[in-house]
């Protein structure tokens, strides 16, 4: 009986924590995103919607499998006529829109911004990700401290919208206030019985930082007609323990 | 440039009117007549029965003795004041300055107004015209003073309504001095002395004419002749968008401005909202003590009448203000006011609401950040990947042609090609290996050529032949050669990376 009133009074305090971090309680959150087996690394396995994400690149190619994944996620979320702002700082945006309908993302649902300086952008971020109305904000930057994250967290928190910031080679990769910290690099495709030519895009999915949920890999695939196909998933805690 | 003023006059306004309502009085003899005094005063007189000799204030029994048939109706002492409203309201098409001159008549500045009419003797015509039409006997004529036009309205030779600049002199000689609109006791004098014409009076020395007649008489003679200047008041006045603010004492502080800001804002968007109008640009002066004017503009994409909105674009730029000794004075403007529909936001779904929420995101970015750094995308009848998106400065509904999703499209795209080097086994294969920026990458798969040609009537130039490869490391890249291998050597390029 003891065990049990100890195990309610865990949870309480758990559920507290969470909403305190920011997390809001699973029972609040809608139906799953529809990403499959990556929504289960999250607390209640739902991909939490109003919450920072963040995500590193450190070269080009990065940047492009990083782009890559987040328009997939983008194009869940934006199913239902959502609109999303793209805000980056001059002069990188590399982004073209033609390539993001291969996401499901329709490239004329985006808003893009472009400012001067960075402090510009993370005006724009925070402007765009207090209006409800938008979907989802994509933020391109280098450097972003945990004061400058809290802001963007607090924001979301009250608007709902989903935030994704996308670092290119930070210099500092302290802590931050977002839920999440993702690293994608590309794996080498692989064309069914050998075909000659490219093979669908893959990548590996490193979800490096969560909070409240479990730290995973995965090895994906990404096909316009069928969605994510997930080849492996590695649990960190599982490598962990291995390596011990 | 010289006012051009327009009398009309309505010699039988109000039985016109009766006419108009019943056909069958137009043959009657009528008059209107009310109680005065123990018995009834004729105030109006149809054409018909003037033409008997019956005229205005005589007794309606007098009337009766010399015209036992005529008809006597109710006079209604309002009549005349609601029906030249509605004849000044419908005078609008043709000048907005329109002017009520009681008890019959109405004055119009035309000025720039009569060559849409082809002149100034079919622009009278055609108004003359159109009342006839309508059952109205009018009298109308065109001068460069008010006066001048209502005397010749109502004195002047009918064949000679335009009095041209500088006629206005000899167009009023011959006029008895009544056209001048004198009081009964200064026409009385000039009677009494015989002064019948206003030729006879009007070279009289000043001085004279002053001590005889009063300051009257050369003051109405003076606005006639345009020496001093006659003010209409118009029907309908217009009115800038534009409000002001005066304050007691000089204003210095950021905060002072935003609250002075805030008051003319919410009294705009009032009256806006009133009118079912919205601003796309707004202008705040701010008037210095020093005789400095500080201005600051917002603009907005949509029509926008919301204050807090409005408000929000404001103060990005209000620390642009130097209030230095202090503001005194200031002044909101909105130069460009469109029609906005009233929305009941309540009431409508939740698309409208989020399209406004969208807008004025837009207009916030647009206010800090610049337009031209903010756009949206729509896809381009063109092959040639430069060309192959069009800038949008908004977002948009659905694009006219749809994306294009059967080619590979790397997902960052180079501004501009940069330039590799290949090891290529032979023409028209995809690349072994290829440098960039000094680092080798080792092709392991491939796919193309997708050749696209050079679009001869936008640029002239060599075609491209497109591969998509990945590297050992699954790394994809779009690369191009530029032209082929049958005169010279080709140059090979880096275009994008794929996810």
């Amino acid at each position: 009986m003891k065990k049990i009133a100890d195990k309610l009074v865990i949870e309480q305090l758990q559920q507290r924590i969470m909403s305190m971090q920011g997390n809001s309680k699973p029972s609040e959150q809608q139906l799953p995103v529809g990403l499959g087996q990556l929504e289960t690394a999250f607390p209640g396995k739902v991909f939490p919607r109003a919450a920072i994400h963040e995500f590193m690149s450190v070269s080009s190619q990065q940047a492009a499998c990083t782009s890559g994944f987040i328009s997939v996620i983008l194009g869940k979320l934006m199913q239902h006529n959502g609109i999303c702002i793209w805000i980056s700082t001059k002069p990188r945006r590399a982004l073209f829109p033609p390539a993001l309908t291969g996401f499901g993302v329709e490239p004329h649902r985006i808003l893009f911004v472009d400012t001067g300086k960075p402090r510009q952008t993370l005006w724009a971020l925070e402007e765009a990700l207090k209006c409800n109305a938008v979907t989802a904000v994509v933020g391109e930057l280098n450097e972003l401290d945990f004061n400058e994250s809290r802001r963007l967290q607090l924001a979301v928190e009250q608007s709902r919208v989903t935030g994704f910031i996308h670092r290119f080679r930070p210099k500092n990769t302290g802590a931050v206030a977002c839920v999440s910290r993702w690293k994608i690099t590309s794996l080498p495709s692989i064309t069914p019985d050998g075909l000659p030519g490219i093979g669908f895009p893959r990548w590996h999915v490193e979800l490096l930082k969560v909070k409240n949920g479990m730290p995973c890999e995965w090895q994906v695939e990404w096909c316009s007609k069928l969605g994510l196909k997930y080849i492996i998933q590695t649990d960190h805690l599982i490598n962990a323990s291995k390596t011990a | 440039m010289s006012q051009r003023i327009v009398s009309i006059w309505f010699q039988h306004l109000l039985t016109d009117w009766k006419i108009r309502r019943q056909p069958d009085l137009k043959q009657v003899p009528f008059v209107l007549a009310m109680q005065e005094r123990n018995r009834r005063v004729v105030k109006a007189v149809s054409k018909t029965a003037q033409l008997q000799g019956i005229y205005v204030n005589m007794v309606v029994a007098d009337c009766k003795a010399i015209m036992p048939e005529l008809l006597v109706l109710d006079y209604d002492p309002y009549q005349s004041q609601k029906l030249l409203l509605a004849l000044a309201e419908w005078c609008m098409r043709y000048t907005p300055h329109v002017t009520l001159d009681m008890p019959e008549g109405l004055l119009l500045d035309a000025s720039g107004c009569t060559h849409l009419w082809g002149g100034e003797e079919n622009y009278l015509h055609v108004i003359i015209k159109r009342f006839n039409g309508f059952g109205y006997a009018v009298h109308a004529a065109m001068a460069n003073t008010a006066a001048t036009a209502w005397a010749v309205c109502r004195f002047g030779n009918d064949a000679n309504p335009i009095i041209r600049s500088g006629e206005e002199t000899q167009a009023l000689s011959p006029l008895p001095p009544a056209a001048l609109q004198l009081d009964a006791l200064v026409l009385d004098r000039l009677e009494k002395l015989g002064l019948t014409t206003i030729t006879s009076f009007m070279t009289m020395p000043r001085t004279a004419l002053r001590r005889r007649f009063g300051q009257s008489l050369l003051t109405k003679l003076d606005k006639a002749l345009g020496a001093e200047m006659e003010l209409l008041e118009p029907l309908r006045p217009i009115v800038p968008y534009q409000e002001r603010l005066a304050s007691m004492e000089p204003i210095c502080t950021a905060i002072g401005i935003e609250i002075a800001l805030k008051t003319l804002l919410e009294t705009l968007c009032q009256r806006l909202n009133h009118e079912s109008k919205g601003l796309r640009k707004c202008e705040l002066r701010c008037y210095r003590i020093d005789g400095n004017i500080q201005k600051i503009e917002i603009g907005t994409n949509s029509p926008s009448r919301h204050a807090a909105h409005l408000f929000k674009l404001f103060e990005n730029h209000i620390s642009q203000i130097e209030p230095a000794l202090g503001i005194e004075f200031f002044v909101l403007d909105a130069a460009i006011v469109e029609d906005l529909a009233a929305t009941q936001d309540a009431l409508w779904a939740i698309g409208s609401a989020s399209e406004k929420a969208i807008t004025e995101l837009q207009d916030r970015l647009v206010g800090k950040i610049g337009a031209q750094d903010i756009q949206c995308y729509v896809p381009e009848e063109h092959h040639w990947p430069e060309r192959s998106v069009k800038q949008m400065p908004s977002l948009v509904k659905e694009p006219l042609i749809p994306w294009r999703a059967n080619l590979p499209r790397p997902s960052h795209l180079l501004l501009t090609p940069e330039l590799i080097e290949v090891s290529v086994p032979m023409p028209d294969y995809p690349p072994l290996l290829f440098i960039h920026k000094g680092i080798h990458y080792q092709i392991k798969k491939a796919d193309g050529p997708e050749r696209i040609e050079q679009e001869w009537w936008e640029q002239n130039g060599l075609y491209r032949d497109y591969y998509c490869v990945e590297d050992e490391k699954g790394e994809r890249y779009w690369l191009f050669r530029s032209g082929d291998y049958n005169k010279t050597v080709p140059k090979w390029f880096i275009h994008g990376f794929f996810s």
